[in-house]
């Protein structure tokens, strides 16, 4: 996974609260076992004039020549609701975006995001207002910074606004790092612990299919 | 101080603090359906690492299978027989259990896992699907989870997780007649928003709480996710322990006897604290149904669609307007709306005490002229129940579809859809915009009402009906 540091790149507004992992990806876009080849169903539902169709709908943001190589995206309120499909994580890294700046996430989603490199940044709702006018101008010249290693947010007129995410959150998108690797290194630890835990919970571990 | 259920739960499930509000938990089930499972499978396999625990993970089809009579691998989803066949194929080479159509054990991953007592109070368990809160209602902690996290529980039997906020939901008093479980879930959601529990694991407590039954609990439970909690869970009393006893993966003999006492310490202690407190009163929850695209845009049955004004503090203006537009509706509109189809189904309301409740209301009676009226038992073992007691006759005697084990047309997957612009009452979880097709218009409520709605042609409250 790429390492994130500190990223200043042109921002995308899709600002409708509540905006569902089926919306991000819808289910009929999700056509192969895998988790590549989804850059092109990304909000299939508003891009593209008919569905399962590939004409683009011009008045959807994402085919606007405006927002063209945009990284970075602004959202409404529980950005990320719904199923709990990561192909919408990966349907957003694979079409370029490594962060989004809404005002809530749901939280499954935004544990998805952390493991594909993408930075979910949570702002007040009138915080991601003011950057996406700022943006609207012109967004190719007028570009947001996201600060991984400050935890700050620079609007194109230079207006910062700090944010938070958990350290561990953190570390993982900074240092670009696999989970399991993380984890694994611990598995003498895990190991003990299980042994311990059959001891007191045998019931968990004395499975069989009584059928 | 006292500790949570949660509080203990997460005790005895930490394996090692990493530091900043995070736990390395050990994970006792990992369950997997064929929607993200044969990729969670395929991309462990290719990445080298194996299963820890292969007996504690159980893997069914209930997504994009098809429902129709006669079904096999081939569906009515694009592409969707490679899901089917890849999760198979990767659940052999695991060495997992599998629950595969023909299996009396298939369904729905949160109706099955109660009907085997895979889930057991007390057990962590996670999924990768977003409903997997329903299981707390067992008392297990049990979660959501994407796939990513689902191989990590695969390769390593624990998660990372950031340690959520505690929320408690007391809700007192008796539900009305008429009332069910699903309105109770409508009403708290309708109050709280689709936001309201973010960051936070709830627990649900009360005597209403307490005087349902486990089906009713996971239906309640189910729609903790639409609030955005990391889950939700009920303390595990006789009632649990009386539905588990004797279940195919239950413990037995003097292993249930021990574990049924440990299960009885798994309670928040009296005197612990919660981050956030809300409490509701049973005798005002009315029949519910949802108007708008968000769980949260619900209202009593029998009252309008409410002005801007009313519901100001959870939608934008952007949101509400969007919502109507969408629903083709407006404010003061009344909600006995004509319906083109009615469905009853899904990890809510699907398992054989939601069948008989809807059957009970159908019984002699038949859908009107029009209405295309599905049902879909939650697993293939509620069909069977359901057919040994009659219910499939009455469903099809009334004009319903009967149908196999899945999840159906809780969503669209790119097979069936109930059209564009097709208003539709569902006993389903999510109305999110073209959820159950392109532009289809979802009204969630509960099996009763949907049942009562079908006959009348219009939403109506099941009462009306001299129900």
């Amino acid at each position: 996974m790429e390492k994130f540091a500190s990223l200043t790149a042109v921002a995308l507004p899709l600002m409708r609260e509540n905006i569902d992992t089926d919306a991000i990806i819808p289910s009929r876009e999700m056509k192969s076992v895998s988790k590549r080849g989804l850059a092109e169903g990304l909000f299939a539902g508003w891009r593209y004039t008919e569905v399962g169709g590939r004409e683009l709908n011009p008045t959807f943001v994402l085919n606007d020549a405006a927002f063209e190589g945009a990284k970075i995206l602004l959202g409404g309120g529980n950005f990320g609701c719904g199923s709990s499909r990561e192909h919408a994580a990966w349907a957003l890294a694979e079409y370029g975006f490594r962060a989004i700046i809404a005002p809530s996430f749901n939280p499954i989603f935004r544990g998805n995001c952390v493991r594909n490199g993408i930075v979910p940044v949570e702002m007040p709702a009138d915080e991601v207002r003011h950057i996406a006018e700022e943006v609207a101008s012109d967004p190719q010249r007028c570009r947001v910074t996201v600060d991984l290693v400050g935890c700050v947010v620079t609007s194109p007129q230079g207006n910062q606004y700090s944010f938070v995410i958990e350290e561990e959150a953190r570390h993982m998108l900074r240092e670009g790092l696999d989970a399991i690797g993380l984890t694994l290194a611990r598995a003498p630890e895990i190991d003990a612990f299980r042994v311990r835990d059959k001891a007191l919970r045998p019931w968990i571990y004395a499975q069989g299919d009584k059928q | 101080m006292g500790r949570t259920l949660f509080d203990k739960l997460w005790q005895e499930h930490l394996v090692a603090d990493l530091g900043n509000g995070t736990g390395l938990l050990l994970i006792d089930r990992v369950l997997l359906h064929e929607r993200t499972g044969g990729v969670a499978l395929n991309s462990l396999a290719e990445s080298g690492h194996g299963i820890v625990a292969p007996a504690q993970v159980f893997a069914t089809m209930d997504h994009v299978v098809d429902t129709f009579p006669g079904r096999d691998d081939r569906t009515t989803m694009p592409t969707g027989t490679a899901f089917i066949q890849a999760t198979r194929n990767a659940a052999l080479a695991a060495g997992i259990t599998l629950f595969d159509l023909g299996d009396l054990r298939q369904g729905i991953v949160h109706v099955i896992s109660p009907e085997q007592a895979l889930v057991l109070p007390g057990a962590t368990l996670v999924c990768p699907d977003s409903h997997t809160c329903s299981q707390g209602a067992l008392g297990a902690l049990a979660w959501g989870i994407g796939s990513t996290e689902a191989e990590h529980a695969l390769a390593t039997a624990t998660l990372r997780v950031k340690r959520p906020k505690t929320m408690r939901i007391t809700v007192e008093g008796v539900l009305r007649e008429g009332v069910t479980p699903k309105d109770m879930a409508l009403h708290i959601l309708q109050r709280l928003g689709s936001s309201g529990a973010k960051g936070h694991m709830i627990e649900y407590t009360g005597a209403a709480v307490a005087a349902l039954d486990v089906e009713e609990r996971l239906t309640l439970c189910n729609m903790a996710t639409e609030m955005s909690a990391f889950s939700a869970i009920i303390a595990a009393d006789d009632t649990v322990f009386a539905y588990l006893k004797g279940r195919p993966y239950a413990p037995e003999d003097a292993l249930w006897d021990d574990a049924v006492k440990y299960w009885r310490t798994l309670r928040s202690d009296d005197d612990a604290q919660f981050d956030a407190e809300y409490s509701f009163d049973a005798d005002q929850v009315r029949p519910m149904v949802t108007w708008g695209v968000s769980p949260q845009q619900a209202t009593a049955l029998g009252a309008r669609v409410p002005a801007f004004e009313e519901v100001a503090g959870r939608d934008s203006r952007e949101a509400y307007d969007r919502a109507l537009a969408y629903m083709d509706l407006s404010a003061g509109d009344g909600l006995d709306l004509p319906i083109d189809a009615a469905f009853i189904g899904s990890c809510t309301n699907s398992r054989l005490s939601d069948l008989r409740r809807a059957a009970a209301i159908l019984n002699g009676r038949k859908v009107a002229p029009g209405v295309k009226a599905i049902v879909v038992p939650g697993s293939s073992s509620v069909k069977r129940q359901a057919e040994a007691e009659g219910l499939d006759r009455i469903f099809i005697e009334a004009g319903f579809e009967w149908r196999e084990a899945g999840c159906s047309m809780c969503f669209f997957a790119g097979g069936e859809s109930f059209g564009p612009r097709q208003r539709v009452i569902t006993s389903t979880n999510r109305n999110f915009e073209s959820r159950q097709g392109p532009e289809t218009r979802s009204h969630l409520a509960s099996p009763e009402t949907v049942a009562a709605s079908a006959i009348a042609g219009h939403i109506v409250d099941p009462s009306m009906l001299g129900c």
